[in-house]
């Protein structure tokens, strides 16, 4: 089937220029609206979902949706720690850590005041996540008032850096280090010494055990045994399920809540793109009488109709992509209801989010000139050439 | 009525007991009443006759964007009232140029673009094409004017590009619509001058509808519609 | 207003065009409606909050329970009139995904602290003399199917295990904004179940004030009270502990703010758009009104005039279909919003929205119209 040039297309959209600007940028404002959600609740996810590695296993109290909500003597502790799954670290020891969660309410540097999660942990516990890296300062020492935040906590929160001292349960703590968790909800974290917490928090028990698995594959017998054993009432999961299954609703909540809104907004701008196509192909009538004469098929009109809508989508698409790209820089934070507390976290554009957006505007652009393409091809020639 | 044929091979196109009949809301309005028409190979023909006499349908009919509602007309050798419409589409990529009164050319493309469009629906490559649209624009003395839009040409002008794009896939037929209807005298001269050259030079079978009986007088043959009939 | 009936002829004649900008305008709108619902919906439980009321709990956070031993003091500080207390019990029932609020709250005192659940006498006495009795929201009853007499197994998590209640009330909100969600049941059944060392702790206290004005005065004392015990509180207005809790949930009003702003934007910007191609179509149009004499002026009205009725028309639908909607379909998201009604004044903003939109789109293509040169326009159409 001979094609109408593209080039028809291209000069008629440089033709209408206020026209196609206007069309264009409300295409780009709705991909840029996707790619704004979908980069949120990305963020979001991502945050936990990496928080946790498939090579530990946590364990906490069965029947516990949380590490708050979980109780782990210290009896247990030791069972947990001494099973041959558990990796042995170069010293010998097992590599697993009993830790504690709390959460505390501390003032943010915009002065409004929020739960952040303390967590008490044990000297193998930065073993155990190799995600984490001091980037200031040092680690806390065992035995003293000391502790170190994550990244997030030291940017939103006052009296979080280096050098401050934080209050926390009526004692004050010299905050010694910064530590960076690359992006996940250890970033909003402040940890000190369990053995020093226990007492000061007056919480005599653990909240999980973190174990590194030898192997990968050891991980069911390590749970069939522990799940099984009478001594303790504990469920044992994979670290990264553990903390995915946290983002859970919020995150179900913030995309289904983000494609509501876009769904609903392209709508509105598939009948602006209608309204568009249907008036360039209403003000080209004679032309397309023309071609039709001259031998062009009614499939050659349909097609070309198509491509300008879809050419004038793609530029919305891309400017909107554009747009979108500062969009990784935003952080912000929002509660986890795992832990009631603040989980900050950075908004996350991928090049998959932006494809998809790209691939949003193309189809709004081929919704919106399908109609007014078919009109275009089924006008009769005679009619045609003789409009205005 | 069969004309006489100077020159001609054959019969190019044929009419018989055509009728054409519009659809308005509800009522029917009959606008040709059984044409009966030999048109020869290499003939200059123009119709004339008053607004509404129906002449530019029975252009329309014979160019195929148009079917008829009764009776049978056959164009180089092919029934075409009843072509589907893909077949048709392609026979008139390859039968008919088409001249219209008010140019028709494509305002967003230039003078060879607008030339070229017709190629476009050949098998022809790039350097083809480029030839035969160079060779067309000559023909009609606007080789020098190809990258210009039709805004930047005069009325004149355009209507020479228009026949250069009629002519430009080498059909067999070139069907006018008042082509001097928009011009002064001076250019309607030159056109006219044109397509007769384009007649006697080369051969071409023009049927041209003109309410100027001066174009009239430049065709071999001139046929008058009235009420929706032929009369010599 | 004799040209209105001109007007809205010249809308109907382009029906396509005209329905497919009031469908536009009224989704930008509709989505307007919805994303400032969400927001209010989040202040409805500050707005739901008896100013009457104190909320004492745990200076650090909720996470951690005050001694039972404090009732007996809470009661004899003045200005307090009844004293309650309860313990969030954070269950699930059936499945994990039907978030609701179950409170174990201090039985006696519950409806003198809470005088917004309103139940029907033999309904209190019921729950009042049954152990294991509880009492739930209209809103959950209909969710769930719940019917008197029925025995309701939640799965806690805090608190684990299987706790089997029996409904014996059910209870309406005093207000619209009372959340009908939520399941209150005996405290002291919580507590004897409870292993010794987890006993006598309450979550929060709740005091009932003589007077709304004793109420920073009352806060700083019962804090000051327990200042320097192994238990400091924090106590505070039951608003400012909601909004408490709202500002947790971070910079939501922000990205909402963000989100309906490009909405609204993107929407204004296809309107202009439209208007705007439709003027071009129109140019001999108003060409011949000029030449039969109607002014520039009019001109100006008459094209601003038909920019204003569509926006308005398409504002009416969105907000309209935004405010049914949410009354016929109850839309909890899982218990985030267990009030989602969209409120008078939000329509009132949707529609005033709806007016900037018609007279900013309808600006360029008024002017222009006005300012047409008949000759040339005639010139062009020719």
């Amino acid at each position: 089937m001979a094609r109408i040039p593209i080039v028809y297309n291209l000069r008629h959209l440089g033709a209408r220029r206020v026209s196609t600007a206007l069309t264009a940028l409300g295409i780009a404002l709705v991909a840029w609206v996707f790619i704004f959600t979908l980069a949120l609740a990305g963020g979001f996810e991502a945050a936990l979902k990496t928080s946790g590695s498939p090579d530990n296993a946590i364990a906490v109290r069965s029947g516990s949706t949380g590490e708050l909500t979980s109780i782990v003597s210290r009896e247990a502790a030791t069972v947990v720690e001494s099973q041959p799954e558990v990796a042995r670290s170069p010293d010998g020891m097992p590599l697993a850590t009993a830790e504690l969660l709390v959460v505390w309410n501390l003032p943010r540097k915009s002065g409004t005041t929020t739960n952040v999660v303390v967590r008490g942990v044990g000297p193998k516990s930065p073993a155990l996540r190799p995600k984490i890296r001091l980037v200031a300062g040092r680690m806390f020492r065992p035995g003293l008032d000391e502790i170190v935040v994550g990244r997030m906590v030291s940017e939103r929160f006052r009296n979080a850096a280096v050098g401050d001292h934080l209050k926390l349960s009526g004692r004050d703590w010299a905050v010694v280090g910064v530590f960076d968790a690359g992006g996940t909800s250890y970033d909003s974290e402040i940890w000190g010494d369990v053995e020093l917490f226990m007492p000061v928090f007056d919480r005599p028990v653990f909240q999980s055990v973190t174990v590194r698995l030898d192997d990968r594959s050891h991980f069911e017998a390590l749970k069939r045994r522990l799940e099984a054993d009478p001594r303790l009432t504990v469920q044992v999961r994979r670290e990264d399920e553990f903390y995915a299954a946290q983002s859970g609703m919020l995150a179900r909540l913030l995309r289904s809540l983000g494609l509501f809104v876009t769904l609903v907004m392209a709508l509105g701008a598939v009948f602006g793109a209608l309204n568009t196509m249907y008036a360039a192909v209403g003000a080209r009538t004679k032309e397309i009488g023309t071609l039709r004469a001259i031998g062009f098929g009614r499939g050659a009109v349909l097609l070309s109709v198509l491509v300008e809508s879809t050419l004038l989508a793609l530029l919305g698409g891309a400017i909107g992509c554009l747009l979108a790209l500062p969009v990784r820089t935003f952080t912000t934070g929002t509660m986890s209801f795992a832990t009631f507390s603040e989980l900050a976290f950075r908004f996350q554009v991928t090049p998959g989010m932006l494809g998809a957006g790209l691939a949003f505007a193309a189809a709004m652009g081929l919704i919106g000139g399908f109609f007014p393409a078919r009109k275009a091809a089924s006008l009769p020639i005679v009619e045609a050439l003789r409009e205005a | 009525m069969s004309p006489s044929t100077p020159g001609g091979n054959g019969t190019l196109v044929r009419l018989r007991d055509v009728r054409k009949t519009y659809r308005r809301e509800a009522i029917e309005i009959p606008v040709l009443s059984g044409i009966n028409l030999d048109v020869a190979e290499g003939e200059f023909l123009a119709l004339m006759g008053p607004s509404g006499s129906g002449k530019s349908t029975l252009l329309n009919l014979i160019a195929g964007i148009d079917r008829p509602t009764g009776g049978e007309v056959w164009v180089a050798g092919e029934s075409i009232g009843t072509l589907p419409q893909g077949r048709l589409a392609a026979w008139r990529a390859r039968h008919v140029g088409f001249i219209f009164q008010l140019y028709n050319l494509i305002p967003v493309l230039t003078a060879y673009q607008n030339v070229e469009l017709p190629l476009l629906l050949t098998r022809l490559t790039g350097s083809e094409r480029r030839d035969r649209v160079h060779l067309a624009l000559k023909l009609v003395g606007l080789e020098p004017r190809a990258r210009h839009f039709p805004r930047q040409l005069s009325g004149g002008e355009e209507q020479r590009v228009a026949i250069a794009r009629a002519i430009v896939a080498d059909p067999t037929l070139l069907v006018a619509d008042e082509p001097t209807g928009d011009l002064d005298a001076a250019n309607a001269g030159e056109i006219l001058t044109l397509l007769q050259r384009l007649n006697q030079e080369m051969g071409k079978t023009i049927l041209m509808v003109t309410h100027d009986p001066h174009a009239a007088a430049r065709a071999h043959t001139t046929l008058h519609l009235d009420k929706g009939l032929l009369t010599a | 207003m004799k040209f209105l009936r001109y007007v809205l002829a010249h809308l109907w004649r382009s029906k396509r065009r005209t329905f497919l900008t009031v469908s536009s305008i009224a989704l930008a709108l509709f989505l307007f409606c919805t994303l400032r619902t969400v927001m209010t919906s989040f202040d409805a439980s500050i707005r739901a909050s008896d100013d009457t009321r104190l909320v004492v709990r745990h200076a650090a956070s909720l996470v951690f329970p005050l001694p039972l031993a404090y009732r007996e003091r809470l009661t004899q500080m003045p200005g307090v009139t009844h004293v309650g207390y309860g313990n969030w019990f954070g269950g699930y029932y059936q499945d994990p995904k039907n978030q609701f609020a179950q409170f174990a709250v201090d039985a006696p005192t519950f409806f003198d602290v809470y005088p917004e659940v309103i139940l029907p006498a033999e309904q209190r006495q019921a729950f009042l003399g049954e152990r294991t009795a509880c009492i739930a929201g209209r809103a959950a009853c209909k969710k769930f199917g719940w019917k008197l007499g029925d025995v309701i197994p939640i799965t806690g998590t805090i608190y684990p295990g299987e706790w089997r209640l029996t409904l014996r009330g059910v209870y309406a909100g005093r207000t619209e904004d009372v959340d009908e969600n939520t399941v209150f049941f005996h405290w002291d059944y919580l507590n004897e179940s409870l292993p010794d060392v987890r006993k006598n702790q309450v979550g929060i206290y709740w005091l009932r004030l003589a007077s709304s004005k004793d109420a920073p005065a009352v806060s700083e004392r019962v804090d000051a009270l327990f200042e320097n015990s192994p238990q400091p509180t924090k106590t505070e207005t039951e608003k400012a502990f909601q909004a408490g809790f709202i500002s947790m949930i971070g910079n939501v009003q922000l990205l909402l703010t963000i989100l309906g702003s490009a909405i609204v934007f993107a929407i204004v910007l296809v309107t202009i758009n439209t208007m705007m191609m439709a003027a071009r179509e129109r140019t001999g149009e108003i060409a011949v009104l000029k030449t039969l004499g109607f002014g520039d002026g009019l001109i100006l009205r008459l094209v601003g005039a038909e920019a204003m009725i569509l926006s308005l028309a398409g504002g009416i639908l969105g907000c309209g279909i935004a405010w049914l909607l949410f009354r016929r379909v109850d839309f909890t998201a899982g218990g985030f919003f267990p009030n989602f009604r969209v409120l008078p004044e939000t329509v009132a903003l949707g529609l005033l929205l709806a007016v900037l939109m018609g007279l900013l789109s309808g600006l360029v293509p008024a002017v222009s119209a006005s300012r047409l040169r008949i000759a040339s326009a005639l010139r062009k159409v020719a």
